[in-house]
């Protein structure tokens, strides 16, 4: 990675179409199409996961699944909607807006872009290979030890999920070496950081929440391989080993990826909201660093997932002490976006109402967060149903709801067309109606008993109403992804043309047109503002209400300047040949030994691809 | 690797030096490459600060097998250590050269380098067998030869790593295909040989020295 090409050949910017332009692409643009895509399927894969689950639940003593096969339910769900749905769908993201919002014309890493992202898609196949061979992971998506113990889980389902989050982890720290880089280093001229546009911050705090937080899964995953296939003994309570060991480990970053999961929906929303209400992000400095903030204190909470094991009371009431501190700065956001609409001149479009839910619907997840906070209220409450209401209320309620608020305000940008506003309507009440009725009865199950993680239960418990109820709601959720799906498929036939400002939006994406060209901006603007291109539309009372000069028009000599790096075909070959050597682990140690040698050849060829420019190589 | 203006105005000064000024000068004036190392290097602070943690939360606490002080060969490491350290010496000095267009000077202290670093894996294999064929201490023995194995077998992979790296470099000198434009990747390469060096000056001190 680092010994990344210091020489660029250029190569004029022609539209190139067909399987193989996308096999080798290094545009961050059509990166960021592939991720939203994989993100898409692997989201409806981890849906009908849940739509079963609930039918399962649906009515007592059910037979619908076998309590195993509601064990891998559960486990796969939550380890795709987390790793292959809302991260990849925040990276699609990434990959496409952040060079566009701050003016580059791609990542600081073009080719190492790409690395991420077949990186994860082998990732993603690896994990979902289990299903193949039969063995589909099932030991919860936050695997537990001693649970995943050789003793207790003997078959290859624990070595399917703790290889394949090992392959993804490699993706995600990639693309935040990446991202971390673009956004210090490829912003436009006049871009200092307190003008980046609230996205951008969110996303350089995601990112730097990614290095910092998945180096500890890394470490819990990989003692867990060497207690799986070497005997180690760090799991293993005979042998002295300490099972609270993964637990730590496992939450110092999974607290972190709590908010690398909800920061970019916040990005998102701080977009979107000023933008429909015509007025400048209220008080975006406080939002930046709460963001800043938050990020910070996300390192310091990771005990609140652990009361009940029993950490004494100094932990827990530090831990406590932490965690409610970490709501202040999330409050600070909140009040912050609702200061933005107040006196706006509002325009309801579907992506505003989505972020609108955001805020509804993520501040009741985050104040049931604050009631776990408390050790012995969360000693009620863990494991129990009130539990999952609470994360699906942050998860979906706040991820989910930002990103699709992002992806109706980023559409037209993205594919030239206007997504349609009356299905954009129906899709977003259905989903806010669905996923009230399916998770609010949740608090409730929850606090009258019903353990999470249970395949069925008995009929007199006084459960059946509200798990029915909850079942129903999880079909409206599904309807409203149909009405997307058919929202998309209509738009794609017969949809608006989009124009490059459709939104009369605030920042430099707006400025270009949609889709953007493959260089993206001909003439490399220069920035005044967080809002630039507001500016040069309307100014603002720093300018006196005068429009700040826009880039110069583009020539075509201009154009011809551009250079942008070549397809390159060694991502793949290299994301193919590191997933080789980590399968060897599954089959044989030859194929570890020559996926590894096969590995390093590749790295080596990745390494050396722009050792020179091209008019001196041999 | 965008084109010309996807820089700050730091990359101005260069434009005016070059025709086309370096692409992998940033908006900070800092360059693409180090600044993404550095990250790089932070991230696997967090890795080896959670294998360390790991040792230590465990240290004491196995429940048989041979204690640290009867394996550590105190000398012997102490030996690696100064290797290690010599080492970021001699990688400096390969800089200084490249710098001042002495390939192969900058060739030969690249291989110096290199050279230490695979004597310190040596030095380490040699001390895994002896733990393993002399006191029986293996991966599954104890807590302890689970932790110390993995923590020390990973920095190990580390340094071989860094070894590969710079042989790599002296290959290319070899073939007549470093230049001192080349300064900035092979400081990178140094970089992670420096960082690799400080972990083993941690692991030194809290491993092996403090009883």
């Amino acid at each position: 990675m680092a010994t990344q090409a210091a020489f660029m050949p250029g190569t004029q910017t022609k539209a190139e179409t067909g399987l193989w332009s996308w096999i080798t692409t290094v545009d961050h643009k059509r990166i960021g199409i592939l991720y939203g895509v994989s993100a898409f399927i692997f989201f409806l894969i981890g849906g009908v996961e849940a739509l079963i689950m609930r039918m399962q639940l649906a009515v007592p003593d059910n037979t619908l699944v076998s309590a195993q096969r509601f064990n891998e339910l559960f486990t796969m769900h939550g380890t795709t909607m987390i790793f292959l749905g809302i991260m990849p769908l925040g990276a699609a993201f990434f990959n496409y807006m952040v060079p566009l919002m701050i003016g580059a014309r791609d990542v600081a890493y073009p080719r190492l872009n790409a690395l991420s992202y077949w990186i994860f898609l082998s990732g993603a196949l690896f994990l979902h290979a289990s299903f193949v061979f039969g063995v589909p992971p099932d030991g919860g998506w936050f695997g537990y030890a001693n649970l995943t113990s050789k003793q207790f889980s003997p078959t290859q389902s624990i070595d399917f999920w703790m290889l394949g989050l090992q392959i993804l982890g490699i993706a995600s720290m990639l693309a935040g070496f990446n991202f971390i880089v673009t956004i210090i280093n490829m912003r436009a001229p006049g871009m200092t950081l307190m003008r980046m546009p609230v996205f951008i911050w969110m996303t350089l705090v995601v990112q730097f929440l990614v290095v910092l937080a998945f180096p500890a899964i890394t470490v819990a995953l990989i003692l867990l391989m060497f207690d799986r296939f070497f005997g180690t003994l760090f799991y293993a309570p005979a042998g002295g080993g300490d099972p609270l060991l993964w637990q730590h480990l496992f939450w110092i970053f999974g607290h972190p990826e709590v908010y690398i999961l909800i920061l970019p929906a916040m990005g998102i929303v701080s977009e979107v909201l000023p933008t429909f209400a015509r007025k400048p992000l209220f008080g975006a400095p406080f939002v930046i660093y709460s963001g800043i903030t938050i990020g910070f204190f996300g390192f310091g909470v990771w005990s609140h997932h652990m009361f009940s094991v029993g950490m004494g009371p100094v932990a827990d009431s530090a831990f406590s002490v932490a965690t409610m501190l970490i709501a202040v700065p999330t409050g600070v956001k909140i009040l912050n976006w609702i200061a933005t609409l107040w006196g706006g001149s509002i325009r309801f479009s579907s992506a505003f109402l989505f972020s609108l839910g955001f805020i509804a619907m993520f501040t009741m997840g985050g104040l049931s967060g604050v009631m776990h906070a408390s050790p012995p209220v969360d000693l009620q409450q863990t494991d129990t149903y009130f539990v999952v209401a609470h994360f699906h209320y942050v998860l979906f309620g706040g991820s989910i709801f930002g990103l699709v608020s992002g992806i109706y305000y980023w559409w037209p940008k993205m594919f030239g067309r206007m997504l349609d506003e009356r299905l954009g309507k129906w899709h977003f009440w259905l989903m806010m109606i669905g996923f009230n009725v399916t998770f609010f009865p949740q608090h409730y199950l929850g606090l009258i008993g019903m353990p999470r993680r249970i395949y069925t239960y008995a009929p007199d418990l006084g459960w059946n109403f509200w798990n029915l109820v909850s079942t129903i709601g999880a079909f409206v959720i599904a309807l409203s992804f149909l009405t997307f799906l058919v929202n998309v498929w209509r738009t794609q036939r017969s949809g608006a043309v989009a124009g490059p400002d459709p939104w009369d939006a605030r920042t430099l994406e707006w400025a270009i047109p949609s889709p953007p060209p493959v260089y993206n901006f001909a003439v490399v603007p220069t920035v005044h503002g967080r809002d630039e291109l507001w500016l040069q539309k309307h100014g603002d009372e720093h300018t006196g209400g005068k429009p700040v000069p826009r880039p110069p028009a583009a020539t075509a000599a201009d154009v011809a300047s551009i250079h942008l790096p070549p397809p390159s075909y060694w991502p793949i070959v290299l994301a193919a040949f590191m997933s080789m050597m980590m399968s060897g682990l599954l089959v044989s140690f030859i194929l570890v030994i020559a996926g590894g040698l096969l590995t390093l050849w590749s790295m080596y060829k990745f390494a050396m691809e722009y050792h020179r420019p091209p008019a001196e190589a041999h | 690797m965008a084109g010309p203006g996807a820089h700050g105005e730091a990359a101005v000064h260069g434009a005016a030096a070059h025709a086309h000024h370096d692409p992998n000068i940033g908006t900070t004036g800092l360059d693409n490459r180090k600044v993404g190392m550095w990250i790089f290097l932070g991230s696997d602070c967090m890795f080896f600060g959670s294998l360390i943690g790991t040792y230590l939360s465990y240290k004491g606490k196995s429940l048989g097998g041979p204690t640290p002080a009867e394996v550590f060969n105190i000398p012997l490491t102490s030996y690696s250590a100064a290797l290690l350290l010599f080492s970021s010496l001699t990688m400096v000095l390969a800089l200084d050269a490249l710098k001042a267009n002495r390939i192969k000077a900058s060739a030969w202290w690249l291989f110096a380098t290199a050279m230490a670093g695979l004597h310190f894996v040596l030095n380490q294999v040699y001390e895994f067998a002896e733990f393993v064929l002399h006191y029986g201490l293996t991966l599954h023995t104890s807590l302890f030869g689970s932790s110390f194995f993995v923590l020390t077998g990973f920095h190990g992979a580390h340094v071989t790593g860094g070894v590969i790296w710079l042989l790599i470099w002296v290959g290319l000198a070899m073939r007549g295909k470093l230049d001192p434009r080349d300064y900035t990747k092979v400081e990178v390469a140094g970089l992670y040989w420096h960082f690799v060096d400080i972990v083993w000056i941690a692991i030194f001190t809290i491993i092996y020295l403090i009883p």
